[in-house]
């Protein structure tokens, strides 16, 4: 992790309050994280972590009121500290976001050609006919047949699939260099998810692109990224390369996590539910937030907030990191012992 | 679609006036008594001579379809009948107090559609103090009704300050206009505080929708995203409910000209109600309630055409 | 007993806790109530009230200021201003609420028997309330009265009519959802009748729509009824009524005399606005929504 060059993308102790009822209440406590040029990061958690949140403020795209502390680092500039002319131009054409919910993220009365070549046209001051003829190209890319025909049609006359594929098109026709794929496959059908997957996949090893890949599906985030990152309650509690993920990881949440999916590759260990129910940042106490569900808890965890150390392979937040290999349950051995 | 979405609609239109005008005529019989009083106006009764006169004059011996079918055919040729309190044709007193009336809720339109969109657009995009101060004022604007408004601006601006007169329609084009300031004030008002209200709802609505997200997160100009993603998606239930104001302003205009002296066909229907001549009133009953629903089709039309989503769907 | 004593301490949290609550957004709503309330009051109470009978001329005293006498004035025939409001707040809120009633029960009825027997009676009844719906309430009221001679009660039986379906429009739609919910068939499967279905189970659970329904048309139906007196097809002189005081008190304005047209606009005014503050506020309460 330690890369000499600066980092496409770079997370330092990103902190995020949002007002809630006159007070600020934290979302996001502390995210450091980076995502080199061509590489996938996937940030996993379950909804309320702040991993969304996290996304967002690459694009400055923060519900109002919002205030960011640390900094978030695109190609080395701040993008807390940006005018709004370089904001824009990040915008237009350093990352793109794709959106979980393509029918409430594409403007329901324009036609696809509009939303797709807006930005070319009104930002780049591309020509209409130019920004189309690219449009078609990208959309014939993304796997939609009838290109010049979609163009004139409307959201309301497109599938889920195919309208998330138009996202995917309209992200990557700005040429960024980063693509922030927010829950890309959520909203849609098992079926036309692994579809949209690959789509997004090709075309980022096509153009060697960056993605910060934003999922609840720790194995999806396993198989399309590089390196995990795994949140909780508005912090990094975990991260390390996505291949060593079901040997290496050290943290109880993430073990939680793989023990809680089902994985037709192990036969019939039986599926384990995480108990408790998720905290978000802002309930959080001084704490590791993970704590109270956690069964290997002592009484530091209570009263001291762990930091991201190095665990092997990756970095862990925790002050009994489980051993590698070792059974879930068991609590593993205290930091001190293992450094020594 | 929308061609398929426009015929329907032009037919319930049909129905729905041809309904309306066999209930107005028919009114003439729901009344205890003779229905040629009615026609004699004034309410009282008028010599057997006078009444034989008027039965033959309105077929009202003939059975009720025929001489339904002879009053809606001669309201189509323009030839609404006498009024005997009057005494002058129909069509005569009514062309005489149409423009007043067109011009005073043309007047009022303009000043509902405008200032209410502004206003509304003003306080969901500048929030805030704006925001505050347009919702506070339109709730209480939305209570004030046209006549109560009428006597505010009238002792306001015609006494108090002298700037408009109180009183009557004013000759010649800039006379009249400014005999219509208050009146068309007056009128606007609360509907102008509805207008204001449903613009801010809607472009707030759309302020905050996810569409416009995508739209910020790609870089594009927020001048460009106000007027091409906000005031554009808004536009449908902008126009919706700006035409329901100006429908209303219709039946409101027959109360704002009788507060400020205006000679209108609003204040012949109310005159001719109180003497019950008939004749008129039924004429002009007619007239409004074409007009109220002739508005309330091209504004469902209109606002089908500018919003996709919604045609076919018969209610919203 | 010491500790006893602390209760009253403790006790005075409450009141606090209740201006916290009218802080947050209940206080309108309450005030709005109390508005209407008090209103309602003095228009029952108005011969406590009120100190001149509301048609008493005073020859002596004609379209005089506000004095210790007549404490709102009197109008152009030496009637105390003050006592005609209150007295005129009687068919001011009568009428109107006449007509919610008549409205709000009918028009539930209709709504909830179309709903629930379907087929070609909700048919009807929609293309009927449509119909209704496409006349300008006030000239329905406006042909009543050419045929029916002027009046208050033309006014309440027509605007009755044109607001049958502001109601039964929103309820009928109301009906239709909740007789879609499972717990309705469910009870049709247990053999209670149709009858027994809607009177005790759908019209309790849209008990709460109506009510909040009536309670903003009555701001309205109380603007029509005021100005179909002021345009002189209402109520008829010299009863006391707001519109037509609001009427009454015209020609004085350009005299320089505006007091009865202002003070009875006012009261009309104050008092629709709280109707309509304390519909949404019951909206809020009763729905759970704004509207």
């Amino acid at each position: 992790m330690n890369h000499m060059e600066t980092p496409l993308l770079a997370f330092e102790g990103l902190h995020i309050t949002l007002p809630v009822r006159g007070e600020h209440r934290a979302v996001v406590h502390r995210v450091d994280l980076t995502v080199p040029a061509g590489g996938a990061v996937g940030l996993v958690g379950e909804s309320g972590s702040g991993k969304s949140l996290t996304a967002r403020s690459v694009l400055r795209l923060l519900p109002p009121g919002a205030r960011v502390g640390g900094d978030v680092r695109f190609d080395g500039a701040s993008v807390t500290a940006m005018d709004a002319a370089s904001l824009r131009a990040l915008r237009g054409s350093g990352a793109a976001m794709i959106f979980q919910d393509p029918r409430a993220h594409i403007n329901p009365l324009r036609t696809i050609g509009d939303f797709l070549t807006e930005g070319l046209v009104t930002t780049r001051g591309q020509r209409q006919g130019a920004a189309t003829a690219r449009a078609t190209d990208l959309l014939r890319e993304v796997g939609i047949a009838d290109a010049p025909r979609r163009l004139r049609q409307r959201p309301a006359e497109l599938s889920g699939g195919l309208l998330q594929r138009v996202m995917i098109a309209a992200a990557l026709i700005g040429e960024p260099r980063l693509l922030l794929a927010d829950e890309p496959t959520t909203a849609l059908d098992v079926t036309t998810q692994a579809e949209v997957m690959a789509v997004i996949d090709e075309a980022r090893e096509q153009r060697g692109l960056a993605m910060l890949f934003i999922t609840h599906d720790l194995a999806l985030a396993a198989a399309v990224c590089d390196s995990i990152a795994v949140m909780y309650a508005g912090s990094v509690v975990e991260q390390l390369p996505a291949a060593r993920l079901h040997d290496a990881s050290c943290h109880p949440y993430t073990r939680a996590l793989l023990a809680a999916r089902p994985d037709p590759g192990t036969g019939a260990r039986p599926l384990r539910a995480i108990e408790g129910r998720p905290l978000s940042a802002s309930e959080a106490g001084p704490g590791c937030a993970f704590a109270p569900r956690c069964p290997a808890a002592r009484d530091l965890c209570t009263t001291d907030r762990p930091l991201p150390e190095r665990t092997g392979d990756g970095r862990t937040a925790c002050h009994f990191p489980l051993l590698a290999g070792a059974d879930d349950a068991a609590p593993g051995t205290e930091r001190t012992v293992r450094h020594g | 679609m929308i061609a398929r979405f426009v015929v329907r609609r032009a037919a319930a239109l049909a129905v729905t006036l041809l309904i309306a005008s066999v209930a107005i005529y028919g009114a003439l019989f729901l009344s205890p008594g003779d229905p040629a009083t009615l026609l004699v106006g004034g309410g009282k009764e008028p010599s057997p001579r006078l009444l034989a006169e008027i039965h033959r004059q309105y077929h009202l011996d003939e059975p009720f379809p025929a001489s339904y079918w002879r009053w809606l055919t001669g309201m189509l040729r323009g030839d609404a009948g006498q009024s005997l309190s009057y005494q002058d044709s129909v069509t005569h007193l009514l062309g005489a107090r149409i423009g007043n009336t067109l011009l005073l809720i043309a007047y009022a339109a303009l000043l509902i559609v405008t200032f209410g969109v502004a206003l509304g657009a003003l306080a969901a995009l500048r929030g805030e103090w704006a925001d505050t101060v347009v919702t506070v004022l339109s709730t209480t604007f939305m209570a004030v009704p046209v006549f109560v408004m009428a006597v505010l601006l009238t002792w306001g601006f015609a006494v108090r300050l002298g700037w408009f007169p109180a009183y009557g329609s004013g000759t010649g084009f800039t006379d009249r206009l400014e005999h219509l300031t208050l009146p068309a004030l007056a009128l606007a008002a609360s509907w102008l505080a509805y207008v204001a209200q449903v613009s801010r709802a809607a472009i707030r609505a759309e302020l905050v929708s996810e569409h416009v997200q995508t739209a910020r997160s790609r870089g594009i100009k927020e001048s460009r995203i106000v007027r091409k993603h906000i005031l554009r998606n808004a536009a449908a239930p902008i126009v919706s409910v700006s035409g329901v104001a100006v429908a209303g302003l219709i039946a409101g205009s027959s109360i704002v000209e009788q507060a400020f002296g205006l000679n209108g066909v609003g204040a012949l229907l109310i005159q001719s109600a109180a003497k019950q001549d008939l004749a008129v009133v039924q004429a002009l009953a007619l007239l409004t309630v074409v007009a109220f629903a002739l508005i309330n089709t091209a504004v469902d039309v209109l606002s089908a055409a500018l919003d996709h989503r919604l045609p076919p769907g018969g209610s919203r | 007993m010491s500790a006893y004593q602390s209760v009253p301490a403790a006790g005075g949290r409450l009141p606090l806790g209740r201006v916290r609550a009218l802080a947050r957004g209940q206080g309108v709503p309450i005030a709005a109530g109390t508005v209407v309330a008090l209103v309602v009051l003095a228009a029952v109470f108005a011969p406590l009230l009120a100190p001149y009978d509301p048609n008493a001329v005073d020859p002596l005293a004609v379209s005089q200021g506000s004095s210790a006498a007549h404490w709102l004035g009197t109008d152009d025939t030496g009637r105390d201003i003050l006592s005609r409001l209150l007295y005129g707040a009687r068919p001011s809120l009568l009428a109107p609420a006449l007509i919610t009633l008549t409205a709000g029960l009918a028009g539930t009825a209709l709504a909830v028997s179309a709903a629930w027997l379907g087929g070609w009676y909700d048919r009807v009844v929609s293309a009927f309330l449509d119909l209704v719906f496409g006349f300008p309430g006030l000239v329905l009221a406006v042909v009543g009265a050419a045929v029916f001679g002027a009046g208050l009660d033309i006014a309440v039986i027509t605007l009755s009519l044109a607001y049958l379906p502001y109601i039964a429009r929103v309820v009928r739609s109301a009906a239709l959802r909740e007789r879609a919910l499972p717990y309705v068939s469910a009870l049709g499967l247990l053999g209670l009748s149709g009858r027994r279905i809607c009177l005790r189970h759908l019209l309790p659970n849209l008990l709460p729509l109506v009510l909040v329904q009536a309670t903003t048309s009555f701001g309205y139906t109380m603007l029509d009824v005021a100005a179909f007196s002021f345009i002189g097809l209402g109520t008829q002189p010299p009863t006391a009524e707001w519109g037509l005081m609001v009427a009454n008190g015209a020609p004085g304005i350009i005299a320089g005399q505006p007091e009865q047209s202002l003070y009875a606009g006012l009261v009309i005014v104050v008092f629709v606005i709280a109707c309509n503050l304390l519909g949404s506020g019951l909206s809020r309460r009763l729905l759970g929504e704004d509207r």
